[in-house]
């Protein structure tokens, strides 16, 4: 990356000339803000960033990212992105989606660019409900949830992004709060260094029409208690005086008090973001309050081939041993004859 | 090989191979195709298959049959009516004995010919006398029991020896045609080249079948046909979805881009996409999208990063890439669509030929959506039109509908090979890298195409999609902005009407009757046609392949003729589009929706009809 160290970036060079049109107080101003402070602290040329998004209140980001950029339809960005890089690997490709976009309408295609592994970071915008369409619930809402489309509560069973994830063999996923833009800009530079789909799923709060949705875990006085940020060879401990630690009970994860029934440091998980066994990774992707704390950070981070990388390395191997050079050899290949 | 009592020269044959689609009649058929084409023979096929894979074995409905013609002359259709048929099965006969001429060959496996099969094709006892075919020059040969014969010390086991019995009926039409078995045994060699014992025994079957032939001297006179006098040149057979495979690839190589094509299998669609698959010698990215809307979005995100986009499909997969397509329109990204239709509507008769998604290629989309639609004609002038839909996609910044239909897939004719430095050259308007700050929707003047920034260079970093924009890029929910654009959009689609070619009048240019036809239908109406003229009829024949825009010259040539007929594979879509776009003419109908071309009878039948003012 000598290109990249040689340009210096502030975030304002990533912000582009449109007028940001987000309600005020919705999650995603401070979303784009960390995403162009990652961008900045990456030192990527702006000219080898797109942004890529689908339909939905997020999906407007690319319009103010100073990038190359394309706001595609509903649910299809994963698959515009998946062609933009397998085009032009040297791009670094951004999808921004909803919980809507990648998960309902573009449900096919999310699994399977993270089946796939293309190299490109998607971040995922989840505030549990349909916000430009002005409130109706999502796959990943609450089940019970009243909406304007479910006036009885939703009787649907909602998706875990993470869970989604790990079931399609994805090898990075991470998450994260929009409010807290310190660890959303050291996942989105992980992610961008992490060679293949890198999932963020973002805890976004819609003002508009599901307010406090993440609160009961996300606000300043309980987040400590109530979320576990995650780092790769660290203990899992959390709390607010760092008192409360995971450990495996069984085949379960269990959260105790230090120093209570026994329970050091010593006895505590250490996190592994890099064992390929996905079985602890889908555990700490599934954490629910209250019976234990939202795991937040780069939960899953492994390494396999991507993708486009693959493409291109199948074909330098064909065209390695091909007799067919050119369009001509290919027209007068095989059983042909002449007329004199 | 042996002697012949007397040998006639005829100037054309259809010859048709019928059986259980597990019994190889598509190989037997291409290999004769080959063997004539090598010849010099100008010739057109027609596969004809069910849609299931393996249909039960032994009934109607699991026929599979393959039809070449072959001819001295100029051969533009795989013929009506077969002067041989080769029937695996009672199956076979019950399914073509409407499609022989009459007093025509029939060659079928009499050891096949048992009661069961023969209830199981729906015949009480004897299906050559209940089709009254006993006339015809019948040969009832033990194909199985002689193949067992030929093939019982080889060591094979008995499915492996029945399996080649097709084999030994190619034999024997190669002996009625007089034609060499070298081809085809070079064949056996390559496909079996790591099971020699295979080959081996392939070629004793089609050798023992070619011996039979000339034992019993199964037709008397036999029959020869002369190579064409076709132009000087190299040849080769292709068939529609390779030639319109290749005709991207070679628009890629003229642009100096790379090929991109994502696509989603689909019948009859999947040969293009398995063919670019296996071009990674010239360097075809292939993406096998999870379906057809992923397919056509790779696509257009590869445009978007600069490469020559395809995507390819047939009618259903069409109707589900009519959002994307319309995000093509809007984002004025180069993106070429195949369809390559099938007898609708829904699933519909998946493997039969239509040309009813015509009216879905103009207008199947959300607002107003004009795209260019261009349509093949045979198989090999799929290269063509596929290279030239490239071209306009490329040139003009817009998406482009190429229509190919399930006839033109298949079927293949001698072709011939075209050299690269003869092909037109091909220039994308790339932005100027100085153009900054970039506008993304600012026009030339005079093609009202805007330039094309690939992402990676620097300074021209801007943003494309789906809400409606001004020149400089900006979202916009102006009205009047929106009219503008809308009418923009639209305006430099009709453009390209001054750089097509005039439509070509097959005949005199006034007369009596005019036959139009669009797309996949050409050969059957160029047939028909001539006949007529050669009958004296004053009637001549055009031919599109440009359908939005249309020719410039059309009204001039529609209003010398006294009458028009529009012929087409539909309930008259091209019919309808011809009154939209000139109501000042009367255009009569011939139409046909029965999974099959037209019959060069029943073309001419309505012709004359017309003519006499019937």
């Amino acid at each position: 990356m000598s290109e990249a160290t040689a340009n210096k970036y502030s975030p304002k060079d990533f912000k582009s000339d449109q007028e940001i049109r987000w309600c005020p107080g919705c999650g995603n101003h401070a979303i784009i803000n960390a995403v162009q402070k990652a961008l900045a602290e990456l030192g990527i040329p702006k000219e080898k960033v797109a942004f890529i998004s689908g339909i939905g209140c997020s999906s407007r980001f690319p319009y103010y990212m100073a990038t190359y950029g394309f706001h595609g339809i509903h649910g299809r960005a994963t698959v515009i992105a998946t062609g933009v890089k397998i085009a032009n690997p040297e791009l670094s490709v951004w999808q921004i989606t909803g919980d809507g976009d990648a998960l309902a309408i573009g449900g096919n295609h999310f699994i399977h660019i993270v089946r796939r592994n293309v190299d490109i970071n998607i971040i995922l915008f989840n505030n549990e409900i349909y916000g430009l369409t002005k409130g109706q619930y999502s796959p990943t809402s609450k089940k019970g949830i009243v909406t304007k489309t479910s006036p009885f509560g939703s009787i649907e069973e909602p998706f875990s992004v993470g869970e989604l994830v790990i079931g399609a063999k994805g090898k990075f996923f991470a998450r994260t709060i929009d409010a807290n833009v310190t660890l959303s800009t050291q996942i989105y530079i992980e992610a961008t260094k992490h060679k293949g789909t890198s999932v963020i799923e973002v805890l976004q709060n819609c003002v508009i029409f599901n307010d406090g949705v993440h609160d009961t875990i996300a606000t300043k006085d309980v987040r400590d208690d109530r979320t576990l940020i995650l780092k790769h060879g660290q203990p899992m401990i959390f709390g607010k005086d760092n008192d409360k630690g995971l450990v495996l009970e069984g085949l379960k994860l269990k959260v105790v008090k230090l120093g209570e029934n026994g329970y050091s440091e010593k006895e505590i998980l250490v996190h592994d973001a890099y064992e390929a066994n996905p079985g602890i990774h889908y555990m700490l992707a599934n954490m629910r309050y209250p019976e234990y704390p939202v795991a937040l950070g780069i939960i899953r981070s492994v390494d396999g081939p991507t993708y486009e990388e693959s493409v291109a390395e199948q074909i330098r191997s064909v065209q390695k041993k091909a007799t067919i050079k050119c369009m001509d050899d290919l027209l007068n290949n095989g059983s042909t004859w002449k007329v004199e | 090989m042996g002697k012949r009592s007397k040998v006639i020269v005829r100037e054309e044959v259809v010859i048709r191979f019928s059986g259980d689609s597990g019994d190889g009649m598509q190989l037997t058929g291409t290999l004769f195709s080959d063997t004539a084409a090598l010849f010099g023979n100008d010739l057109s096929t027609f596969p004809d298959y069910p849609a299931e894979i393996r249909a039960p074995q032994g009934t109607v409905g699991g026929v599979s049959g393959f039809q070449v013609h072959v001819g001295h002359s100029e051969i533009y259709t795989p013929g009506d009516y077969a002067d041989v048929l080769v029937a695996m099965n009672p199956a076979a006969v019950k399914a073509n004995a409407k499609w022989i001429k009459p007093g025509g060959t029939i060659i079928f496996d009499k050891d096949n010919f048992t009661e069961k099969n023969i209830e199981k094709a729906g015949y009480e006892k004897d299906p050559i006398s209940e089709e009254k075919l006993d006339h015809y020059n019948i040969i009832d040969a033990p194909i199985s029991s002689m193949v067992k014969e030929a093939l019982k010390d080889f060591g094979l086991d008995p499915k492996s020896v029945l399996r080649t019995k097709n084999m030994f009926a190619l034999g024997m039409v190669y002996w009625l045609f007089n034609r060499k078995l070298d081809y085809t045994e070079k064949y056996f060699e390559k496909k079996f080249q790591k099971k020699p014992r295979m080959a081996e025994a392939n070629k004793i079957t089609l050798r023992a079948g070619y011996y039979y032939a000339e034992t019993i001297e199964a037709l008397n006179p036999v029959y020869k046909i002369l190579p064409a006098e076709n132009a000087k040149g190299t040849y080769r057979n292709i068939c529609g979805n390779v030639a319109t495979a290749w005709g991207f690839i070679a628009a890629a190589e003229k642009a100096d881009l790379k090929l991109f094509i994502g696509s989603y299998p689909i019948t009859p669609a999947s040969g293009i996409l398995e063919e670019l698959a296996a071009r990674k010698d010239l360097g075809v990215i292939s993406f096998q999208a999870e379906d057809e809307i992923a397919g056509i979005c790779t696509a257009l995100g590869a445009s978007f990063a600069g490469n020559l986009a395809i995507t390819s499909t047939s009618g259903p997969g069409l109707a589900l890439k009519s959002e994307a397509i319309g995000l093509a329109v809007m984002t004025e990204l180069p993106l070429v669509i195949v369809d390559v239709q099938r007898a609708g509507p829904s699933t519909g008769l998946p493997t039969k030929t239509e040309q009813s998604d015509l009216m879905q290629a103009l207008y199947g989309r959300n607002g107003e959506c004009p795209v260019v639609v261009i349509a093949s004609s045979t198989p090999s002038d799929c290269f063509d039109f596929a290279f030239e839909a490239s071209r306009i996609a490329l040139e003009h910044m817009t998406p482009v509908l190429l229509l190919s239909d399930s006839y033109l897939a298949n079927g293949t004719e001698p072709w011939r090979i075209p050299e690269m430095k003869d092909l037109p050259e091909i220039n994308p308007p790339f932005a100027d890298r100085n153009d900054i700050p970039f506008m993304p929707y600012k026009r030339d003047d005079e093609k009202l195409v805007r330039s094309w920034a690939i992402p990676g260079i620097p300074g021209l970093e801007h943003r494309i999609g789906g809400l409606e924009k001004t020149a400089r890029g900006k979202v916009s929910y102006e009205p009047e902005n929106h009219e503008l654009m809308v009418s923009l959009r639209a305006e430099k689609v009709q453009k390209i009407e001054n750089e097509i070619p005039d439509i070509v009048v097959h005949g005199s240019d006034s007369g009596d009757l005019l036959v139009v036809g669009w797309g996949g239908s050409y050969g059957y109406l160029i047939t028909a046609v001539r006949e007529l003229q050669a009958e004296g009829y004053k009637i001549s024949f055009v031919n599109f392949n440009y359908i939005n825009p249309l020719p410039k010259n059309v009204k001039d040539v529609f209003r010398k003729f006294k009458k028009i007929v529009v012929c087409e594979l539909n309930l008259g879509q091209f019919a309808n589009y011809l009154r939209i776009k000139y109501p000042e003419f009367m255009y009569d109908q011939l139409n046909k929706v029965q999974g099959h071309p037209f019959t060069i009878d029943e073309i001419k039948e309505k012709c004359i009809k017309m003519l006499e003012g019937k």
